[in-house]
């Protein structure tokens, strides 16, 4: 056979390139000096989109977003110091997520490395604590296998995002060498497990068949691993709830009957109630966080933990699993469904009328019930319609604050991927960018952004990059002219006074829109907001930014009571009030 | 509790500052650390003595074996073990009493003078922690420490059992 010839291509034409082999579709950067090179190779290259975004922050949303619709790894490119330092916040809420993404950031020649050189920063230093792992490329030649590599690492295992570091006297155009892109990847000291260990799925199953009172409590693991359809047939073969992590939500279909809604800080009446009375905690993919169990101490007391998860370190972390399975969420779940099958194993269906009916009685509170008024919208009003006006369809992205739990909570995500939010790290500034990602992959799909008049803020300046690039979301701001989590924490935790929670001289943001040369609405009746909200939906081409008045008093309820139990909760009543 | 952990990882560039930023990063403390390359050239091995419980430690090794560069992460003192550290002593040594209390201590506790001025004697004791720390104590006792200097610990497991990739 014919040796292949290696070919010569210069750093910068090797990054393009191997980027290329790699399958990416959009890059989403920022050039500036150290990556003037890559740029370069990168003028009118075809198979790679280049978004050119207004701050680097979204260029790392952007691509986190375009990763979570679609499961594949974002891809960013900056350029040294400033560039790579803007990233840092978009980089750590990819991190809290497990957000498989590759950030190539520019560096200043290895020669003056260390001499606090013009736009120089310790990039890998920087981001070390926030990312999967990160490389700092010293050889042009070693250029193409580091990209590999930090594909591979970001996308296997848990995934997460990976930094590679690439200085500018390695990218120079004039200087080639051998271009090389390994098509297997092999790293000794790298090896995700994937499969879950038989003695322990034995134990798990055994477990859930033998309970009395289980709940399936499934995270955003269940989403990163594509695992919704088995998920969805355990639950169904064996009859158990359904709760949901933020991060877990369309993991089962949020009208699913068996569906008991989102758990935690603003977890539905029931969905606590069942976690609380449970016998057996079937835990895949989630990570028993602060805002879900609230005081770790009085969690769940009667529960036995069985606790599936990649990722090792997440097991026994907050709270101690009886029986921990390493393994990723869709090869465990296959494995506990044959064993079912197999062994034909089934669990008492009298037991589960029974806890079931117990579980009716919880729902009959209605925990989720809010009145509406003829004079004000209320913001979880404008989620329903919202949800109305999609048909359940659409990806929904979100700030953070009291419209992204709104919107949690009440829009039902039919499939995973749908729901696009900052979990973790609690983003203000996320929603905008992300959604320019979400609707770059998939154009032909609604896609809107659930947001509030202190979030939109803060990466505003993206309406430009939607106009050049034509990429018309579907801005829906719940404006209640104050920063509306902050305020209603004040006004339960510290006696009303709303400390610089008030957003005063708010911008016109349906001129605002204008100008950036999309379309503005604004809505205050609420008899007009599903007419305005259609409107809006229907100018396909456009984006609009919907401006949406809401009553300012309005608390995001159920909320758990701090210290407490897990269903230790303030609900409110049908007139608004606190019960 | 006192633990040690041994560390085997990749000898990269970075790959220290990863496993010394993941400790302070999460809290847990270190007292002592060693770094330094294997018989096999491409691998570093790091030897860290820790305090903390059970649910700590469990913590512990699994974020350091999390770390891409880390190829294997073991509790030495979960098994039979060898544990050395180095101390080096120096002291003022002006008057014979002097020389000879340095003399007669460091023979007892089989250490050795390895360097020696008019006024100066330096002692290299080689041993587990707690003797050094024995020595230590004794040498303060006497009061002419000038300074002190200690290598960490590095450990080993005993028979066949090997921390290899």
């Amino acid at each position: 056979m014919e040796k292949e010839e290696t070919p010569m291509l210069s750093g910068a034409q090797m990054v393009v390139k191997s980027l290329e082999e790699l399958g990416v579709k959009y890059l989403f950067g920022y050039p500036g000096g150290a990556v003037l090179d890559i740029y370069d190779a990168l003028f009118e290259h075809q198979a790679i989109e280049h978004i050119l975004v207004r701050h680097e922050q979204a260029a790392v949303h952007a691509a986190d977003g375009y990763a979570r619709a679609t499961g594949d790894v974002g891809s960013v490119l900056v350029t040294s110091g400033p560039g790579a330092t803007n990233t840092i916040t978009g980089i750590a809420t990819a991190y809290m997520d497990s957000i498989p993404l590759v950030v190539l950031s520019g560096q200043v020649p290895t020669t003056v490395i260390g001499e606090d050189a013009f736009q120089e920063t310790d990039m890998v230093g920087c981001s070390r604590p926030i990312v999967k792992h990160s490389f700092l490329v010293k050889r042009a030649e070693d250029i193409p296998e580091a990209i590999a590599k930090a594909y591979y690492i970001a996308r296997t295992g848990r995934p997460g995002p990976v930094v590679v570091d690439l200085p500018k006297d390695i990218v120079n155009p004039l200087i080639k060498a051998p271009y090389n892109l390994p098509k297997d990847i092999n790293i000794r000291s790298y090896k995700p497990s994937s499969k879950g260990h038989p003695r322990q799925i034995k134990k798990a199953v055994e477990l859930l068949c033998n309970a009395k009172r289980p709940v399936l409590y499934t995270g955003g693991g269940i989403i990163s691993a594509d695992a919704s359809t088995e998920l969805t047939s355990l639950a169904e073969k064996l009859n158990i709830p359904v709760t949901n992590t933020l991060m877990g939500l369309g993991g089962i279909s949020g009208v699913h009957p068996q569906f008991v809604g989102m758990l935690g800080m603003h977890g539905t009446y029931e969905a606590n109630k069942v976690m609380h009375n449970a016998d057996l905690i079937f835990a895949v993919g989630a990570r028993f966080d602060d805002r879900v169990t609230n005081n770790v101490k009085k969690f769940c007391p009667n529960a036995t933990i069985v606790h599936v998860d990649v990722d090792p370190t997440s097991i026994s972390k907050t709270i101690q699993a009886h029986v921990p399975v390493v393994g990723g969420a869709k090869r465990v779940l296959q494995q506990v469904l044959d064993l079912i099958e197999r062994a034909d194993i089934d669990n008492d269906k009298d037991e589960m009328a029974k806890w079931w009916s117990q579980i009716d009685q919880w729902r009959e509170v209605d925990s989720l019930g809010y009145k509406k008024s003829p004079e004000q919208i209320m913001p979880q009003q404008v989620i329903e319609c919202l949800y109305e006006v999609t048909n359940g369809d659409a990806y929904v992205t979100s700030d953070v604050g009291q419209h992204q739990m709104f919107a949690a909570m009440y829009y039902p995500f039919k499939k995973p991927r749908q729901w696009i939010n900052s979990g973790g790290l609690g983003t203000m500034g996320f929603g905008l960018p992300a959604a320019m990602g979400v609707k770059l992959a998939f154009p032909d799909s609604y896609v809107a952004c659930v947001t509030g008049d202190g979030s939109i803020q803060m990466n505003i300046q993206e309406l430009a990059t939607c106009l050049q690039y034509g990429i018309p979301v579907k801005i829906i701001n719940i404006n209640n002219s104050s920063l509306g989590m902050v305020k209603q924490w004040q006004s339960m935790f510290y006696d009303g006074r709303h400390s610089h929670s008030y957003m005063d001289s708010l911008p016109d943001f349906v001129k605002l829109a204008e100008a950036y040369g999309h379309v503005g609405m604004r809505v205050s009746d609420p008899a007009e907001l599903k007419d305005v909200m259609e409107k809006a939906f229907a100018m396909k081409d456009k984006l609009v930014f919907l401006d949406i008045n809401v009553d300012p008093t309005a608390h995001v309820y159920p909320m758990q009571i701090k210290g407490g139990k897990i269903d230790d909760m303030v609900l409110a009543t049908k007139d608004g009030e606190n019960k | 509790m006192r633990r040690i952990l041994s560390i085997l990882l990749e000898n990269e560039p970075g790959a220290l500052s990863r496993i010394v930023g993941l400790f302070s990063q999460r809290g847990y403390n270190i007292e002592s650390l060693t770094v330094a390359k294997t018989d096999d050239e491409t691998l570093s091995r790091i030897t860290i003595s820790t305090r903390g419980d059970e649910r700590v430690l469990e913590q512990i090794t699994k974020q350091v074996n999390k770390l891409v560069d880390v190829l294997k992460v073991r509790e030495l003192t979960e098994r039979p073990n060898v544990e050395r550290e180095i101390v080096l002593v120096k002291m003022l040594a002006e008057n014979n009493e002097q020389r000879e209390e340095i003399k007669r201590c460091s023979d007892i506790f089989r250490g050795q003078i390895i360097d020696v001025t008019a006024k100066i004697y330096t002692v290299q004791l080689l041993g587990t922690s707690e003797k050094v720390e024995a020595f230590i104590d004794v040498m303060r006792e006497n009061g002419n420490i000038i300074e002190t200097v200690r290598s960490g610990v590095v450990g080993i497991g005993r028979g066949d059992k090997a921390l290899k990739p």
